[in-house]
């Protein structure tokens, strides 16, 4: 079997925030009924972490639960454990109307790291930036692609895109941290 | 710039985070139906000053289909709401009628 590669394998880059490609991380879809106990014990069983209201993400040692539309859940979890956290969902949730679907190397992780962080992701994306307290993930853009983002800590985003367009992404986001681009907002 | 609130993720998404879908709660006319009923199907649209109801979707959000119901004059918005209706709710016609007693009402 071929060795498994993120889009940048890692990559950073320090400008006014630091810029961190995530390497391999574990990324699974899930769409059903958020409302239904069986669901909620899969993902529990998954991640760790309880079933995410509206907006959010909740994480614990094991990985995070993200809410991400009335019928949809990202998985974030180890890389490795990934292929083994699915059979066991899909065998948890086999009578229920429920997909679950490996999506890890079809995304790019990048972290923002610094003081501005939010201010990096706010000068790519329409989104509120200010009001985004751990714990709460937001879908949007950054430029023309789509992207999600959290932030894991005060001074650390998070941010989730389509791998296709991971250097388009990582290009922005240096950009944006670029020194002598501050605004200190 | 037009801010609206996406019913299902609950956050105030802009209009370049939205798909605008044109006129709301259009009833379709398929096969069998006359010709009149069709060519107005596909092509006549609403076009008002004023009071309108269209449909958006949260395309860089959740992804859902909703509805909003805004100015197209002052680019006032009333409220948003579910897709999964025929017809504008209550809270909405009183949202418009708070604003505008004078208005005529949906249809
Ligand atoms: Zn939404």
């Amino acid at each position: 079997m071929s060795k498994a590669q993120s889009a940048w394998n890692g990559v950073s880059f320090d400008g006014y925030c630091r810029v961190e490609e995530q390497s391999l991380v574990g990324m699974i879809t899930v769409r059903g009924d958020l409302a239904s106990k069986k669901l909620a014990k899969a993902v529990k069983d998954a991640t760790g972490a309880k079933m995410p209201g509206q907006g959010e993400i909740l994480s614990s040692d094991k990985g995070r639960a993200a809410w991400m539309s009335p019928d949809e859940l990202l998985l974030i979890v180890d890389h490795a454990e990934a292929p083994g956290i699915i059979d066991a969902m899909a065998a948890a949730l086999a009578d229920e109307h429920a997909l679950v679907v490996n999506v890890s190397d079809a995304r790019a992780v990048f972290h923002v790291k610094g003081k501005a962080a939010r201010e990096v992701v706010a000068k790519l994306s329409p989104a509120d930036v200010s009001v985004m307290a751990p714990g709460m993930l937001r879908r949007t853009r950054i430029a023309q692609v789509p992207a999600a983002f959290h932030m894991v800590d005060e001074e650390t985003a998070e941010l989730v895109c389509f791998r296709s367009v991971g250097q388009y992404a990582y290009d922005l986001l240096k950009d944006a941290a670029l020194p002598g681009g501050e605004v200190w907002v | 710039m037009l801010v609206l609130e996406c019913p299902y993720c609950g956050v105030m998404a802009d209009e370049s985070d939205l798909h605008g879908g044109g006129e709301a709660h259009l009833k379709r006319f398929g096969p069998g139906s006359s010709d009149d009923d069709f060519e107005t199907y596909l092509f006549m649209r609403k076009n008002p000053k004023g009071v309108h109801f269209e449909r958006w979707r949260h395309v860089s959000g959740c992804g859902k289909w909703f509805h909003a119901a805004r100015n197209t004059m002052t680019l006032e918005v009333y409220g948003t709401y579910s897709a999964q209706t025929y017809e504008p709710p209550q809270d909405i016609i009183d949202a418009v009628k708070a604003k505008h007693p004078e208005w005529e009402g949906y249809k």
